[in-house]
């Protein structure tokens, strides 16, 4: 028994080990050429303190190096392929079928909201989003309208659930398409993820092309809610920006 | 109440007047580094914390109409902008409810290379062309060009405001960023050290033109006009005086919203205004880290969902800062811009300011410390170590440091501006950003073509509905301020 138990770890552990080193491989360090490297005007060893610990490098990122490649992907694929999605579903989509149409997605992740509340023994948010989901699914026709909206909305995902049980966000990742994320976080969201659609097929029966609809759909209107866009703050320090404001929000999050 | 560590905003568990600070300072930086889009705004709008807006708007209006019934009744009706502090006016801006509203425009956004052939540096692959932001009347009209201030981009709030306001008034609207936004840096500024007055007009200039040449077949101009507000409004004053020279537009009318009179005092100013961090620069690092963190404990005792300005403006009404805590934000938002603009300048020259010079940051490369760095110098770092070698090196003749600080003033073409008859000026007689005998200089070079508000700070009226009625008046017809 111990013997069958500790050989899938261990191949674990070593698939991690290597994967760790494929990924840490991409980080690239900057290169001297052309000459020799000047001391710069302000040197980092002159203008800082050595002793003193940002809270910003806290965030551990030991994938940085495929984090920001993969920043660069979905840079390109706003840029290509889900921003212009976005403007024409603005163009032709009539506001209030807009509104509607988010209004459904977000009586959808009441559901997730739902079950983390409950994992999370919080009554409050549990008796909150069971008021929203049932008066919005019903007399608010599937949730296209948000007749509950007196109803604090609260947003639980399986990240937090975790977290909210000790659990540490892990190292940080930049998922394609999703953006920001952590270990913790992204396997949180693939839990989340299975729940809704596990609630889906008990609810109803969608041919393959109209799931694909749905899931399309569901992107395209989270992205068109989302006003950020990569590589437009005008800061040369965008990626270790958005890798701060993503860390503490999670925190609070979890928090709240 | 308590609910898993939960409080709700009536709580005590977090220092209440601490408060406001964090609220201002993650203001200031959304508004930097993430820029609303346009339909974004109707939307978010219905995410709003209904009471305490209520409450901040209701406690607004009411001191605008108690400020309009002590008007002094002088045959002009007295300026009613409810902000008298320069501090506060500057860090809330204009109330959403005293703005000046339009209905939704469609901006449309574009890229634009101005130099075929440039390579952009690795690091910064994404800025390689010129981004600009447009809207067009379908029937011929005149064009306006917008310019951003310090830092700011074509998209940005403010920029969104003037096209939203021009558009409506007949205008076709180009919207330019700040020759100081890295993306302009990188991609059309031609020697990539901004700030200096005439280069950075040439720049300008050069893509203004670059710009028609792609539009005007397409629409029918009938007249050109310029503005730009902060720095923006110092680098359209001179465009209009290169422009006196070359006559590519021959503009109508430019209207400077808030510009600095003297850059290198405005600079100075803004860079002194960080000194108010508690215990000193030295201790920037855990100021930063305070701020972050204190806005989180805002977030995390709210029972809303998404922050947004509104929120946070009602927030900061109901709780006072102090004036060195706003102070320490309007310099720490300036410095964000400072930090950005010395960093592109060193990678675009390789010049070894922050960075070693021949040491390349690849496509995906961390730069480290390069960041903190930036972020512990001012204005006045750049100008004296970077900025003054850099130049007076491409000089035929050097010049001193006060020649060359004499050089980044309106003075240096005070003569141009007190002849024109198109050149206009608004500006607030308490703006933070202006020194001693800068009101003055402008009233005396400008005239008639002033005009000074009583208060406003630095572009907190800018979206008041009567600097705004002010503006399209001028712009627009009368031609006079009056």
């Amino acid at each position: 028994m111990a013997l069958t138990h500790a050989n899938p770890m261990t191949r674990w552990r070593l698939a991690l080990l290597c994967l760790s080193l494929w990924l840490g491989a991409c980080s690239t360090t900057p290169v001297t050429r052309d000459g020799p490297a000047q001391t710069p005007v302000f040197p980092a060893d002159r203008v800082l303190d050595p002793g003193v610990v940002y809270e910003s490098d806290r965030i551990w990122d030991p994938f940085e190096g495929f984090n920001r490649r993969v920043y660069q992907f979905n840079y390109y694929f706003d840029r290509y392929l889900f921003l212009p999605g976005v403007n024409l579903y603005r163009r032709v989509t009539p506001r209030p079928l807009q509104k509607g149409v988010h209004n459904f997605f977000l009586n959808l992740s009441d559901v997730t909201t739902l079950f983390n509340s409950v994992l999370q023994l919080d009554l409050k948010k549990t008796l909150d989003t069971s008021t929203r989901l049932l008066v919005n699914s019903t007399v608010g026709l599937l949730g296209f309208i948000d007749l509950a909206s007196d109803v604090p909305r609260k947003e639980e995902d399986f990240g937090q659930t975790l977290g909210y049980w000790g659990l540490g966000p892990g190292p940080y990742l930049v998922l394609p398409v999703l953006g920001p994320s952590s270990l913790r976080d992204a396997g949180g969201y693939s839990v989340d993820w299975s729940a809704r659609w596990l609630a889906w097929q008990q609810s109803v029966d969608l041919e393959l092309y109209q799931s694909w609809t749905r899931d399309t759909l569901w992107a395209i209107d989270q992205r068109a809610h989302i006003a950020f866009r990569y590589c437009e703050t005008g800061s040369p320090f965008e990626y270790e920006l958005v890798r701060t404001l993503y860390s503490t929000k999670r925190k609070l999050d979890i928090k709240r | 109440m308590t609910v898993n560590g939960f409080v709700d905003l009536t709580g005590e568990k977090f220092p209440a007047h601490r408060l406001p600070l964090a609220a201002t300072g993650m203001r200031v930086i959304l508004a930097t580094h993430f820029r609303p889009v346009a339909w974004d705004k109707a939307d978010n709008r219905g995410m709003d914390h209904p009471q305490m807006l209520k409450i901040a708007r209701l406690f607004l209006t009411g001191l605008a109409v108690c400020l309009a019934t002590t008007a002094q009744g002088q045959g002009e009706p007295a300026y009613a902008f409810p902000i008298q502090d320069k501090f506060r006016a500057t860090v809330i801006g204009t109330p959403e409810k005293l703005q000046k509203t339009f209905p939704p425009v469609a901006i449309s956004e574009d890229r634009l290379t101005v130099f075929p052939g440039r390579h952009a540096p690795n690091y910064l692959w994404y800025e390689a062309q010129l981004r600009y932001s447009y809207v067009f009347q379908d029937k011929p009209a005149p064009l306006i060009f917008v310019i951003a201030g310090t830092g700011g981009a074509h998209n940005g709030m403010r920029n969104l405001a003037l096209m939203r306001a021009f558009y409506n008034a007949g205008f076709h609207v180009v919207s330019l960023s700040s020759p100081t936004l890295p993306n302009f840096i990188v991609s059309a500024s031609s020697t990539g050290v901004p700030g200096e007055a005439v280069q950075d007009a040439r720049d300008l200039y050069r893509v203004m033109r670059l710009i028609r040449e792609r539009y005007q077949r397409r629409i029918g101009i009938t007249g050109y006009y310029l503005t730009g507000y902060s720095l923006g409004g110092f680098n359209a004053a001179f465009v209009a005086w290169l422009d006196n020279q070359r006559r590519a537009f021959d503009f109508r009318r430019v209207l400077l919203i808030n510009p600095p009179v003297r850059l290198y005092e405005s600079m100075s100013i803004l860079d002194r205004m960080l000194e108010s961090i508690p215990g000193g620069m030295d201790n920037f690092h855990t100021y930063y880290d305070d701020i972050v963190r204190e806005f989180n404990t805002l977030y995390s005792t709210t029972d809303r969902l998404e922050f947004s300005e509104d929120f946070l403006y009602s927030v900061f009404s109901r709780l006072q800062p102090r004036d060195d805590e706003l102070a320490a934000l309007i310099g720490l938002s300036f410095r964000f811009s400072a930090a950005n603009l010395m960093f592109t300048a060193d990678l675009m020259t390789n010049y070894g300011f922050i960075k070693p010079s021949n040491v390349h940051i690849g496509r995906f490369s961390d730069p480290g410390d390069y960041a903190k760095v930036a972020m512990r110098l001012g204005f006045t770092d750049y100008f004296h170590r970077f900025f003054y070698p850099f130049y007076n090196a491409r000089l035929d003749r050097p010049i001193s440091r006060e020649a060359m600080i004499g050089r980044m003033s309106l003075e240096r073409i005070a003569d141009f501006l007190r002849t024109t008859d198109k050149v206009f000026v608004m500006h607030n007689r308490d703006d933070l950003i202006l020194g001693d005998g800068g009101i003055e200089f402008i009233t005396e070079v400008f005239g008639q073509r002033a005009k000074i508000y009583p208060h406003g700070g630095h572009l907190g009226n800018m979206q008041y509905v009567v600097n705004v009625s002010d503006m399209l008046r001028l712009m627009g017809g009368l031609g006079r301020w009056r």
